[in-house]
C-alpha cells in the first residue's frame, strides 16, 4: 500500500451515446477519494451513475474525461485482467459450466498458481464463506444465498487491494440480506480490505459504510459518514433520498453564522434553524428541512420560539412508532412519535381534530439551499 | 369420458403424441422392417426380389468376393468397404470445415447490436431459399473447366502474360467437399449462434476481472459454454452428409461414389433392391454407432434443442 487512497477518481465524466443517438453523461465529473481499509458505498437510485463509476474502476467502462487511480496509479486503458480489484456482480455471473471448486480456482489458475496452492487457498476461501463441502456442486445446485457467497469467495480469493460489491445483495429476501450485510462488514473488518459497495439500499448503506457518496444523475450530491449523511444533509435532494424529512418553503429574515431565520408562508410562521448549505445569504428563498422524529409534541400552552400550532388529521400506527399527520396553517406536517408505553386504550392515543403544540427545536431544524 | 381426460395429465400426452407416432410408425418403423426383410432376399435374374434368408448382400459389402482372378476361391474386394470408408471420412472432414467455418461467424454474429444481429442471420438463411439441386449445379458453374473461376484466372494470367491450363475442379474428391461444406454450413451456424448468443456478457467480464486475456477467456469460458451448439450443429451436418448423394453426383460425377450413390444406382440403374437394402442398413449402423460414441462425449447439446 503505497498510496493514502486505495482509489481515487479525479474528475471523472463518462459519456454514453443512447439508441437514439444522443450522448448522455451518465458520470458527470465526479471526483472521489476511497481511503484505504474503508468501507465505502455509493448510493442512489438507478441511472445515478453508482453502477457505472464502479464499472470504471474495475475496468470494464473506461473514463471519457478525468483519470481513475488505484493505488496511486493512473489506470488509463489498463485492462481488467491487470488490475488489483475484484468485482462481485450483481447477477453473480458464475461460471454454470464449472463447479464451485472450478469457479473459485479461475482467478488462482490465470495467476498460474500451483495445484496445491490452489487447493489449500480454495478450501480456506470456502471456510471463510461457510461453504466447506460444497466443492463439487455446480452453481445451479446452490441457493441463492450460497450462491452470493460463492461469488464473493471467488473475489476475495484473489486477495485484492479493493473489493467492489454491485448490489451483491439485490437478488436475496430480506432476512438473508440483513444477515448477509453485517456478514460482509465483519469480513471487510477482519480482513482490512477496501470495499466499494454500490446499492439503491439507504438502509444498506447506512448499516455497513463507513462512508457514503449520495449520488443523483451523474454527481456526487454529498459525501460523508452515515450519520453526517442523514443528520446533516447539505442539500433538499439528499435530505429527500436519506430518510424522509418535512420541507417548508421560505425566505430567510436574519442570518448569523449558526443560526438563520426563514419566514415559511405556509405556517404561517417564523421558523429558525442551523443554516447547511454554503453561501446562503439574507432574504434568499430557502428549504427548510426537519426529520418526523425530532418533531416533539409539546404541552397545549408552550409559547417558546418554533412552537407551531395544529390539528391532528390521521395517525397511524406501526409497532415501534405512531406517525401522527398533523395541519398547520396550510402545510402537512410529519411526526413519528415512539411508542415508549405499552398501553391499548384507543383514547391514550392521539386523535383525529385533537389540537396539539409541535416544537421544532433550531439544533433539529436544517436550512437548505433550494435546488 | 371427455371430463376424465381433462384430468389425466399423462393421458393427455399421449394422445397429442398419436399422430405422431402413426406417422413414425407407417413411414419409419415398417418400411425399415421391409427393408431388412428385403436386405436378407435374393435379386432374381429380371430385378424382382425372392424373399429367403442370406447374409449374401452384407459380406459383398464388407469385401467378400466370388469372382475373382482365381475362380476356385472367394477373395477380399476392397470396393464397398472403400466406398463406405470414403462417405465416412468425407463427413468427418466435411463437419470439421464446417465447424471451423461457422464457429467465427456465429461469433461476430452473436457480438453484433441485437439490431444487425437479425439482418446477418437473415443473410445466412437466403441460401436455403433456394432449392437443393440448384445450389449444387450453380458451384457446378463455377468450377467446370471452362467455369467462373478458371475464366477469372485465364484473365488474370492473360493480363500478366503467364501461360495458363484451366484446373480440373469439378468431378474432384474437393469439389465435392466444397459443396458439402457450403450446403451445410447454415446447419451449423444457426445452433452455435445460438449457444454464444445465451452467454451473459457477465461471465465475460467475470473472467477478465479474475486475470483471464481475451484469449484464455475464450478458452476457459466461451468454448465450453458453446459446446452444446458445437454437438446439436455437428448431429445436424453430419447425418445428412453421410448419406446425400446429390452433391457427390452432380459434383463429384462418376468419380467420387459415396453410400448414398451406391445406393441410389442399386435401386435405379442396377436393379438389385436387397443389394441397396443392404448399403442402406449398413449407412444406417454406421451413422448410428458414430453418433452414439460422440453424443456420449459430448451429449446431444439438449440446451440448444429445448432453446
Amino acid at each position: 500500500m503505497t498510496s493514502e487512497f486505495a482509489v481515487e477518481m479525479r474528475e471523472v465524466v463518462k459519456r454514453f451515446v443512447t439508441p437514439e443517438g444522443n450522448e448522455i453523461a451518465a458520470v458527470d465529473d465526479v471526483t472521489m477519494q476511497i481511503k484505504n481499509g474503508e468501507f465505502f458505498s455509493m448510493l442512489g437510485s438507478s441511472g445515478c451513475g453508482k453502477t457505472t463509476s464502479l464499472r470504471m474502476i474495475a475496468g470494464f467502462e473506461w473514463p471519457t474525461e478525468g483519470e481513475v487511480y488505484i493505488e496511486g496509479k493512473a489506470m488509463g486503458r489498463t485492462p481488467p485482467f491487470q488490475r488489483k480489484v475484484n468485482t462481485v456482480f450483481q447477477s453473480y455471473a458464475l461460471f454454470q459450466h464449472l463447479t464451485v471448486y472450478q469457479n473459485l480456482a479461475f482467478g488462482l489458475e490465470m495467476e498460474g498458481a500451483r495445484e496445491e496452492e490452489i487447493k489449500k487457498r480454495v478450501g480456506r476461501a470456502l471456510e471463510m464463506v461457510r461453504l466447506t463441502g460444497m466443492d463439487r456442486r455446480r452453481p445451479k445446485q446452490l441457493s441463492g444465498g450460497q450462491q452470493q457467497r460463492v461469488a464473493l469467495a471467488r473475489a476475495l480469493i484473489k486477495t485484492p487491494d479493493v473489493l467492489l460489491l454491485d448490489e451483491p445483495l439485490g437478488a436475496l429476501d430480506l432476512k438473508l440480506r440483513k444477515e448477509m450485510q453485517l456478514e460482509l462488514k465483519a469480513l471487510q473488518v477482519q480482513l482490512g480490505i477496501t470495499f466499494i459497495y454500490v446499492t439503491h439500499d439507504q438502509e444498506e448503506a447506512l448499516t455497513m459504510s463507513d462512508r457514503i457518496a449520495v449520488m443523483s444523475k451523474g454527481k456526487v450530491q454529498q459525501m460523508g459518514t452515515p450519520v453526517e449523511i442523514y443528520e446533516r444533509p447539505t442539500n433538499k435532494f439528499v435530505a429527500d433520498f436519506i430518510g424522509e424529512s418535512n420541507f417548508f418553503d421560505g425566505k430567510i429574515k436574519s442570518l448569523s453564522k449558526n443560526e438563520a431565520t426563514v419566514f415559511v408562508p405556509d405556517l404561517n410562521a417564523d421558523v429558525t434553524g442551523m443554516p447547511i448549505s454554503q453561501g446562503l445569504a439574507n432574504g434568499e428563498e430557502v428549504v427548510v428541512s426537519i426529520r418526523p422524529e425530532k418533531i416533539r409534541i409539546v404541552g397545549g400552552d408552550a409559547k417558546e420560539g418554533n412552537v407551531l400550532r395544529g390539528k391532528v388529521t390521521n395517525t397511524v400506527y406501526i409497532g415501534a412508532d405512531t406517525q401522527v399527520f398533523v395541519d398547520v396553517a396550510n402545510a402537512k406536517v410529519k411526526v413519528w412519535e415512539q411508542n415508549r408505553v405499552s398501553r391499548l386504550d384507543p383514547k391514550s392515543f392521539y386523535v383525529v381534530g385533537q389540537e396539539l403544540a409541535l416544537a421544532l427545536m433550531p439544533e433539529n431544524t436544517l436550512v437548505l439551499k433550494k435546488d | 369420458m371427455l371430463k376424465r381426460l381433462r384430468e389425466n395429465k399423462s393421458a393427455q400426452g399421449t394422445l397429442l403424441a398419436i399422430p405422431t407416432m402413426l406417422w413414425m410408425l407407417g413411414l419409419l418403423i415398417i418400411p425399415l422392417i421391409l427393408t431388412a426383410v428385403v436386405s436378407v432376399g435374393r435379386r432374381s435374374p429380371d430385378g424382382t426380389v425372392i424373399y429367403s434368408f442370406s447374409l449374401e448382400n452384407y459380406f459383398r459389402l464388407l469385401g467378400y468376393s466370388t469372382s475373382c482372378a482365381n475362380r476356385q476361391a472367394a477373395c477380399f474386394d476392397p470396393l464397398y468397404v472403400s466406398i463406405l470408408w470414403r462417405s465416412l471420412s468425407l463427413a468427418f472432414n466435411t463437419t470439421v470445415l464446417v465447424i471451423l467455418l461457422a464457429y467465427p461467424l456465429a461469433y461476430f454474429i452473436a457480438r453484433a447490436k441485437p439490431k444487425q444481429r437479425n439482418t446477418y442471420l437473415f443473410l445466412v438463411l437466403i441460401p436455403l431459399w433456394t432449392n437443393f439441386v440448384i445450389r449444387v449445379y450453380a458451384w457446378m458453374i463455377l468450377l467446370r473447366q471452362e467455369g467462373v473461376i478458371n475464366l477469372v484466372l485465364g484473365w488474370i494470367a492473360h493480363f500478366l502474360h503467364i501461360s495458363f491450363q484451366p484446373i480440373e475442379m469439378l468431378y474432384t474428391p474437393g469439389a465435392v467437399l466444397v459443396g458439402m461444406v457450403y450446403e451445410f454450413l447454415p446447419f451449423m451456424i444457426l445452433p452455435i449462434y445460438t449457444s454464444l448468443e445465451k452467454i451473459d456478457v457477465s461471465l465475460y467480464e467475470a473472467a477478465a476481472d479474475l486475470g483471464a486475456n481475451a484469449a484464455k477467456t475464450f478458452r476457459r469460458v466461451t468454448l465450453p459454454l458453446s459446446i452444446p451448439g458445437v454437438v446439436a450443429g455437428t448431429i445436424l451436418v453430419f447425418i445428412p452428409v453421410m448419406g446425400t448423394f446429390i452433391v457427390s453426383d452432380i459434383l463429384g460425377g462418376r468419380q467420387v461414389i459415396l453410400v448414398g450413390n451406391l445406393i441410389q444406382r442399386q435401386f435405379l440403374d442396377a436393379r438389385d433392391p436387397t443389394f441397396g437394402s443392404a448399403a442402406s442398413l449398413i449407412l444406417m449402423v454406421m451413422t448410428l454407432i458414430v453418433t452414439y460414441f460422440y453424443t456420449r462425449k459430448f451429449g446431444f447439446g439438449e440446451e440448444i434443442v429445448v432453446a
